[in-house]
């Protein structure tokens, strides 16, 4: 560490009395990950153009263009009303470009609320069962053990393919899916099938998060503060949800990034093999998954999804990588 | 050591149990059974149907049988102690055919290895080989070279190693070789040319090349800081020698472990990858298991798979006990 140091410019030195608060200290680290920081643009852009999608798009989505005589049509296809269709159509005359933008809707809002579940499970679990031990800790520790000894992908895709698959609705209370179908900007039935793909990859998703919560609440419950604050009078509530759970808190950002990452490949792996997002649901996966088909003849039609989806898996992964360069208290400043 | 080890094989116990409990209960709730209610077939109709359901004792209750002449005489554990004899029931769709058979039984004339799963064990190995040829000297020689472009290279490498889904990965590969240079026979039908094998296993074991030249490069990374070898430069020893007898020794024990479960997560991941070059395996049977709702194979194959992943996780305990003497387990 102390071999590579670099002779520090003075005016780079905080000034005393002016302390860098630690959110500072962390943007500054991560500002110096090039990639890190391009790979957040990225998102943000890919976030903006999936929320904007309804605006921005130049067709509705599930239109069909009759005018187009070859489908799929390549880049540039000049639809009815001589509108130009900028990423071409699909197999069915649909328009490529507003397909991908509804699509990144559906893929980042399932990874966003799948992650976001996943690890406020993972984090609250976790953080009870180091902080009490015990019998809880045993179930949760035990429970871990197994989801982590068991062939995920495989049990997910029988999951997905029986829970999905069926015609029967799985009965989800109505404001959720009421709150999906308008985050989506799809009808209420296409949301019951999203809600059940994401409901499956939490279940199967928390366990990470979990483990790395329970070892820091470990380490942390027989630290000094917590005597301290159990001296003060503080509840068992207070100690984990104002302190062990904040301190444990960078591990589980790094996580998070990297999980999105995660969330996007399995959604587009099991919308691909048919049995995630259904059509005409757009995914990035059920996209490619059709676009497989027409692959000889059409080579561009897999890029369509394919770049962005692998952008968007490089990008979090980056996102992590920075994160954890930057939170890295070992490597302090 | 040793009561740790058996505790770990115990555990092997309740873990396939409960598999085959939850594979169970999610293939009863699903619509469909497995002769009737396939509106795409012929209907067999009631009689009939009633002689399969006894013949294979599905007119049993599903969990616990209160009315017969023992509580244990029900479907779910009936079918547990015929799996723990090796018999994995009846295929649903393959008429005629029962589950280890179509796993495990290779065509006629031919060695075990001809067999479905021993084609992906094949595949997976072949892909496992390749990811630790390239990834490992690329871990150690970005760990040596660290913070030169090489190593940013290797890190940005193995981060798009990591991030691009395989079968991604499969259809740009697809695209170019088949598509575009004609390298490639788009589809195989003779799989004994070892040649055919190199697209499928490459993307298969991208991502486990990528994960192994990260955790050799980390791995690299913690044993050149410590202690002892500032003492082997201390001592006046070459370069070399550190290198090959104090540094790789030590930072190979954490790869080497996890060859196991890499190899498990690769012949149980196979499937999306064998589907798409029409590889005669167990992963594309699974999927068109799936597809076709061929229960009893789904859940056989399942449990195959787990029992995988579990021996090949005790295999990590059992290696580091012998590799690293560090190590005393409680």
């Amino acid at each position: 560490m102390t071999a590579n140091a670099q002779p520090i410019a003075l005016n780079k030195i905080p000034r005393e009395g002016k302390e860098e608060s630690q959110f500072q200290i962390v943007l500054r680290r991560f500002m110096r990950h090039k990639l890190a920081v391009a790979s957040l643009i990225v998102i943000v852009i890919m976030v903006i153009a999936a929320l904007l999608a309804p605006y921005i798009s130049p067709f509705p989505r599930d239109a069909i263009d009759i005018a187009v005589s070859s489908r799929p049509g390549p880049p540039g296809t000049v639809g009815s009303g001589g509108q130009v269709h900028p990423l071409g159509v699909d197999h069915l005359g649909r328009d490529l470009y507003t397909r991908l933008l509804y699509g990144a809707r559906v893929s980042l809002l399932i990874a966003f609320v799948v992650v976001f579940f996943s690890e406020l499970v993972g984090v609250i679990l976790g953080a009870t069962a180091g902080f009490l031990g015990g019998w809880f800790d045993t179930i949760i520790s035990r429970t871990v053990e197994f989801l982590l000894s068991i062939p995920t992908l495989p049990i997910l895709l029988i999951t997905a393919s029986i829970l999905i698959r069926t015609d029967a609705q799985i009965p989800v209370p109505a404001f959720v899916t009421n709150a999906v179908a308008w985050m989506l900007a799809a009808p209420t039935q296409e949301a019951n099938k999203v809600i059940v793909l994401m409901f499956i990859l939490i279940v199967l998703g928390w366990t990470g998060a979990a483990r790395l919560m329970r070892g820091m609440a470990l380490t942390l419950r027989n630290q000094d503060f917590v005597e301290a604050l159990r001296a003060v009078g503080a509840s068992n509530t207070r100690i984990m949800f104002r302190h062990i759970i904040p301190n444990g808190i960078a591990p589980i950002l790094v996580n998070a990034s990297l999980g999105l990452a995660g969330i996007v490949i399995a959604e587009a792996t099991l919308s691909f093999l048919g049995v995630g997002v259904q059509e005409p649901t757009p995914s990035w996966g059920n996209m490619l998954s059709t676009a497989q088909s027409y692959m000889f003849q059409h080579p561009w039609l897999p890029l369509v999804p394919g770049i962005p989806l692998c952008l968007v898996t490089i990008s979090f992964n980056f996102i992590g990588d920075g994160l954890r360069d930057a939170l890295d208290p070992r490597l302090k400043r | 050591m040793t009561t740790y080890l058996i505790r770990r094989v115990l555990w092997i116990i309740p873990v396939m149990l409960l598999v085959a409990l939850i594979t169970f209960t999610l293939m009863h709730q699903a619509p469909g059974g497995p002769w009737d209610r396939d509106l795409n077939r012929r209907q067999v109709d009631a009689s009939t149907q009633e002689m399969l359901n006894r013949q294979f004792g599905l007119d049993k209750p599903l969990f616990f049988n209160f009315e017969g002449e023992h509580i244990l005489d029900s479907q779910f554990f009936n079918y547990i102690g015929n799996a723990v004899q090796g018999d994995l029931g009846p295929s649903y769709r393959q008429r005629g055919r029962m589950v280890q058979d179509v796993l495990f039984e290779p065509p006629k004339n031919k060695p075990i290895w001809d067999s479905k799963f021993g084609y992906s064990m094949r595949l997976g190995l072949l892909a496992l080989t390749m990811a630790a040829i390239f990834g490992i000297p690329l871990g150690i020689l970005a760990a040596l070279k660290r913070n030169t472009i090489f190593d940013y290279s290797a890190l940005f490498i193995s981060t798009i190693g990591i991030s691009v889904p395989s079968f991604v990965l499969a259809i740009f590969l697809i695209i170019v070789l088949a598509g575009q240079l004609g390298i490639l026979k788009i589809i195989q039908r003779d799989w004994s040319n070892p040649a055919a094998w190199l697209v499928p296993a490459t993307v298969l074991g991208f991502g486990t090349f990528a994960y192994i030249t990260r955790l050799t490069r980390s791995s690299m990374l913690e044993v050149m800081g410590q202690d002892y070898i500032r003492t082997a430069r201390a001592k006046g020893l070459g370069g070399r020698v550190i290198i090959t007898r104090h540094m790789l020794r030590n930072a190979l024990i954490p790869v080497m472990t996890i060859m196991g479960p890499a190899l498990a997560g690769l012949v149980t991941g196979s499937f999306i990858i064998e589907s798409m070059f029409g590889f005669p395996g167990s992963g594309r049977e699974y999927v068109l298991a799936i597809s076709n709702r061929d229960y009893s194979m789904i859940m056989g194959t399942t449990l195959i798979y787990a029992l995988l992943i579990v021996l090949a996780n005790l295999t990590v305990d059992i290696m580091y006990g012998f590799l690293d003497p560090r190590i005393k387990v409680n």
